[in-house]
């Protein structure tokens, strides 16, 4: 091995550094995904609820988001907040655009869960006496739940992978780790490897976990 | 607010962008193309249940599935580089977004041949129909409408997938946006208008499937 | 005329077919009734080579079905099927769920097929529904269409595996007349039914199916109004 050379072979302690960066790649996607679920489920109540005026407006705007490459939205958020005043951390940049980048998926996926409960078994629940919130909560929640999280399952895996895109903005998640790594041992192969060992590890048991779900949860 | 915008360097290299737009959507195009060819491969040779292929099939569909496209393409790039074997950034692109492409689609058709019924092939087969003919006659179209959907949204992905381009040195549109922004430091206007070109793509492309889904499919 | 000798068939360790001996003559038409799981519709199945069989022989016109060097695709142009589950074609129109078959199995020219279609169509009272997608009818109009789409091809025979079983009630009598007006006509049919009345009053004889086995067979009169079997008594007892 060259002495006097500037790369190093790639360590043991550098899974250390890939480990801590994962940590940061959970970190934002579930900050992300949890918020945005909510303010999704939100919004997707508030287009269900509404119909054609929700639609013309909050529809809309949600749909800006989807139509959008997120890499896009994340350069002109960033881009944006010095314009206007405000200097954030790629980290702050990052988390905004995600959670509302996933409230914009899951508002599609909360509003096709509310519609898939029938129109009857509403009336049904009504009928017992239960009011408007007592059904959204007991009969609504729970049914539009089971027919809809394979595919929320869906938009959260899809926002954990799409969190690499933060690298862009400098923020050292997993895949900006690898570019760092991969300048200083010039190992691409291995390193890359590694990375996707790791996003795997994150993203697969979700997937594993929704699919048994989904089979416990099949009515009959 | 003592930032002043300039929308004038934007409005000048407007052909440019427009022109960077129409490389979008060729590789995008393309990528789902070939991503259609090799999705439909994959999804026959998972369903073949032949188990000496499968796990490559199934290996393929999941790493696909289960990592960032991002990655998928600094794998094309210099990942393969470390074998010698160096792509240009056009076909790095076209064969990132290509292999996500197969992933996702290889799961759609599986799904598109497990809608349609059985006893479908048994109707037709005990109409004199030959196995051939079962497939092409009945069972393809029917698949074919399960699927136009998820082929619809896959392919606003494969636009959207392809803006990544811009971080290995393809000048696609985003990679035309990056270039011209960073000439002229007007990083917000460019970025701005270009995603308004990116939605007025993805609107094009979802009313042209409807347009076209009217005419395929009328029952 | 359709002879079946000795056959049996399994699936895996549940064997459904043990020793069928049945000839049925051109013209008749025979009723095969029996409790869910004995078998009836295996052996339509059987009859057009749907399913392959263990043993025995089932002999077609003088062509043995499960021959190595048979053409099944040419043998069921003479057998026509019906199904529970009438699988018209979703994504055709009536008119091209029957056309179909005759243009590019039999190689009929486009505008033939299409007049087979219409004369079929009209034959089982769907003569205004023409250019409709199944989706849009009633189980028995679909129902009546597969019976159309099989009689384009001009069959010899015709096997009908519990036509009416998926039917609300209301429809089921619609489904039964074209059979009856098939039968008026000198279709040779197997109809394995649920339907007592229709195989006591339509069928030439009638095959009582109990657990793989034939356990009676003979005229309505004797299976159906005078039972010697046991069994048989019973089983009429419990779906009247």
């Amino acid at each position: 091995m060259d002495s006097v050379s500037v790369f190093t072979d790639f360590q043991f302690s550098d899974l250390g550094f890939l480990a801590e960066a994962a940590g940061r790649t959970l970190l934002i996607s579930v900050l992300a995904i949890s918020i945005g679920t909510v303010l999704g489920c939100v919004f997707g109540w508030v287009l269900s609820a509404t119909r054609l005026a929700g639609d013309a407006t909050l529809g809309v705007i949600l749909d800006i988001f989807r139509s959008v490459p997120l890499i896009i939205q994340l350069i002109l958020f960033y881009n944006f907040f010095p314009i206007i005043g405000f200097n954030v951390s790629p980290f702050v940049a990052g988390t905004i655009v995600l959670i509302f980048y996933t409230s914009a998926l899951v508002a599609a996926v909360a509003r096709g869960g509310i519609d898939a409960v029938s129109i009857n078994l509403r009336r049904a629940s009504r009928s017992l006496g239960m009011t408007y919130w007592q059904d959204l909560r007991y009969v609504v929640w729970p049914v539009g739940l089971r027919a809809v999280l394979p595919s929320w399952a869906g938009v959260a895996l899809g926002v954990l992978k799409d969190s690499a895109l933060v690298s862009v903005l400098g923020y050292v998640e997993l895949l900006r780790a690898s570019q760092i790594l991969i300048t200083r041992t010039q190992e691409p192969f291995l390193i890359l490897t590694v990375v996707g060992a790791f996003y795997f590890a994150l993203s697969f048991p979700i997937s594993r976990i929704t699919a048994r779900l989904e089979r416990r949860w099949q009515y009959d | 607010m003592d930032y002043t915008f300039h929308w004038r360097p934007v409005f000048r290299k407007l052909p440019d962008l427009l022109e960077a737009g129409l490389v979008t959507m060729e590789v995008a195009v393309l990528a789902m193309l070939v991503g259609v060819v090799l999705g439909l491969a994959l999804a026959i040779i998972r369903m073949s249940g032949l188990k000496s292929i499968t796990w490559f099939a199934v290996g393929w569909i999941e790493l696909a599935r289960n990592t960032p496209a991002l990655l998928q393409l600094f794998f094309f790039g210099f990942g393969l580089g470390a074998f010698g074997i160096h792509l240009s950034p056009f076909l790095i692109v076209l064969f990132g977004l290509s292999f996500n492409n197969a992933g996702y689609l290889a799961e759609t058709f599986r799904g598109g041949f497990n809608a349609v019924p059985p006893t479908q092939v048994k109707a037709a087969r005990s109409l004199g129909m030959t196995p051939t003919q079962a497939y092409t006659r009945i069972v393809i179209p029917q698949v074919m409408r399960v699927v136009y959907h998820p082929m619809t949204n896959q392919m606003v992905w494969s636009v959207l997938m392809s803006s990544l381009a811009m971080l290995v040195g393809y000048r696609e549109l985003a990679g035309e946006t990056q270039f011209l922004a960073s000439k002229t430091y007007r990083i917000f206007e460019f970025f701005l208008v270009t995603a308004v070109i990116y939605y007025v793509m993805v609107k094009l492309i979802l009313a042209g499937s409807r347009l076209l889904s009217w005419r395929l499919f009328r029952y | 005329m359709i002879e079946i000798e000795g056959v049996r068939k399994s699936f895996g360790k549940l064997e459904v077919l043990k020793g069928i001996d049945l000839a049925v003559d051109k013209g008749e038409v025979i009723s095969i009734i029996g409790a869910s799981g004995s078998g009836k519709s295996t052996m339509l199945y059987c009859i057009n080579a749907l399913e392959p069989i263990d043993s025995g022989r089932i002999v077609v016109d003088g062509v043995d079905v499960h021959a190595g060097d048979t053409d099944v695709n040419k043998l069921r142009r003479n057998i026509g099927m019906v199904f529970q589950q009438w699988n018209s074609f979703p994504h055709l129109t009536t008119l091209e769920n029957v056309a179909l078959a005759p243009r590019i199995v039999l190689g009929k020219s486009r505008q033939e097929s299409t007049e087979i279609a219409r004369k079929q169509l009209d034959h089982v009272g769907l003569a205004d529904k023409f250019d409709v997608y199944p989706s849009r009818m009633s189980g028995g109009q679909q129902q009546r269409l597969a019976i159309a789409r099989a009689l384009a091809m001009e069959p010899s025979y015709m096997l009908f595996d519990e036509v009416t079983s998926a039917l609300d009630p209301e429809l089921v009598g619609e489904v039964l007349d074209t059979l009856r007006l098939l039968s008026e006509e000198g279709m040779t049919m197997l109809v394995v039914t649920h339907e007592i009345g229709f195989a006591r009053d339509v069928s030439d004889r009638v095959a009582y199916f109990h657990e793989g086995v034939i356990e009676e067979l003979g005229p309505p009169a004797q299976v159906i109004e005078n039972s010697t079997s046991e069994q048989t008594r019973r089983f009429l007892a419990n779906v009247r």
